[in-house]
């Protein structure tokens, strides 16, 4: 991957749901990759301020819900002069197309970023069968 | 503190007496600007240069604030020349290149910012802090740009 390249700024994206969300606050779409290896799949996702107390990770009927509580860092005494982001949690669901061995998911909060490792279920390891020839 | 933009739905807090105005100004700026064309519809309020900033002040210091997940403060340089602010840095992002990516949102790559501070500051005590990829920069302003209280004689 070129690291050489300049980092662009984006504007976070608030989550898009049919129902709103009765909490007060804003809520975004943290920008997540996801990967997978022949044993499990990594999920990263970036959010920013973010305590790994504050992470909350579900998983039901192959539908994984990352949350993530931001709490405010302002004090009341601050004013703005410039504000070009906000402050919300972050929430995202993924479905799941892949059996998960649910009791071995790990998960790693480090400098704002959540690691997920969801290691694949025995079944859905691909198994290499030989064919013998004769 | 909880700020909602134009076209979405009201502020929901509010500050100072002030600030509502101040951001009635700014959305008509922006509504402005956007219908002469000088302006992303996008994007409204950014600058567009990474990191974005957030800056807020009290009588003592000034703020400053950017979204810095997964870097490290070894990857970070901040600098201060006179009134200016630099954040520059490299955001590393390690990957195996034989894995199979489902979705790739993160990105990595080098950024530089520089913002101006609207007053003087005492350049030799600005502490810079990095706590859960949140950077936090406190800049105490100089003693002739704090605000004065006046007693009457």
């Amino acid at each position: 991957m070129d690291s050489s390249k300049e980092l662009q700024a984006k504007e976070k994206q608030e989550v898009a749901s049919p129902a709103e969300y009765t909490s007060e606050g804003m809520i975004f779409t943290p920008a997540t990759d996801i990967y997978e290896t022949e044993r499990d799949i990594m999920l990263i996702a970036d959010m920013p301020g973010v305590q790994a107390d504050d992470v909350n990770i579900d998983l039901k009927n192959d539908i994984l819900t990352i949350t993530g509580d931001v709490k405010p860092w302002e004090t009341k005494e601050e004013n703005d002069v410039l504000v070009e982001f906000e402050i919300g949690s972050y929430r995202r669901q993924f479905t799941l197309s892949e059996s998960i061995d649910q009791d071995k998911i790990e998960a790693n909060m480090k400098n704002g970023v959540l690691y997920l490792n969801l290691p694949k279920a025995a079944k859905a390891v691909p198994r290499k069968i030989e064919v013998k020839s004769g | 503190m909880i700020r909602r933009s134009l076209f979405r739905s009201p502020e929901t807090s509010y500050r100072n007496p002030l600030e509502n105005f101040q951001s009635l100004v700014r959305q008509m700026d922006m509504l402005s600007d956007l219908m002469s064309g000088s302006r992303n519809l996008r994007d409204p309020f950014t600058s567009g240069v990474f990191p974005l900033i957030n800056l807020t002040e009290d009588t003592d210091n000034y703020y400053a604030r950017a979204e810095l997940p997964g870097i490290e403060s070894g990857d970070l340089d901040i600098q201060i020349d006179g009134k200016n602010l630099t954040i520059s840095g490299e955001r590393n992002i390690n990957m195996d290149q034989d894995v199979k990516f489902r979705r790739r949102e993160r990105e990595s790559g080098k950024f530089s910012r520089v913002i101006s501070l609207p007053g003087e500051v005492d350049p030799d005590k600005v502490e810079a802090g990095l706590t859960n990829g949140l950077l936090n920069v406190k800049i105490p302003k100089a003693e002739a740009a704090k605000p004065k209280r006046i007693t009457i004689g």
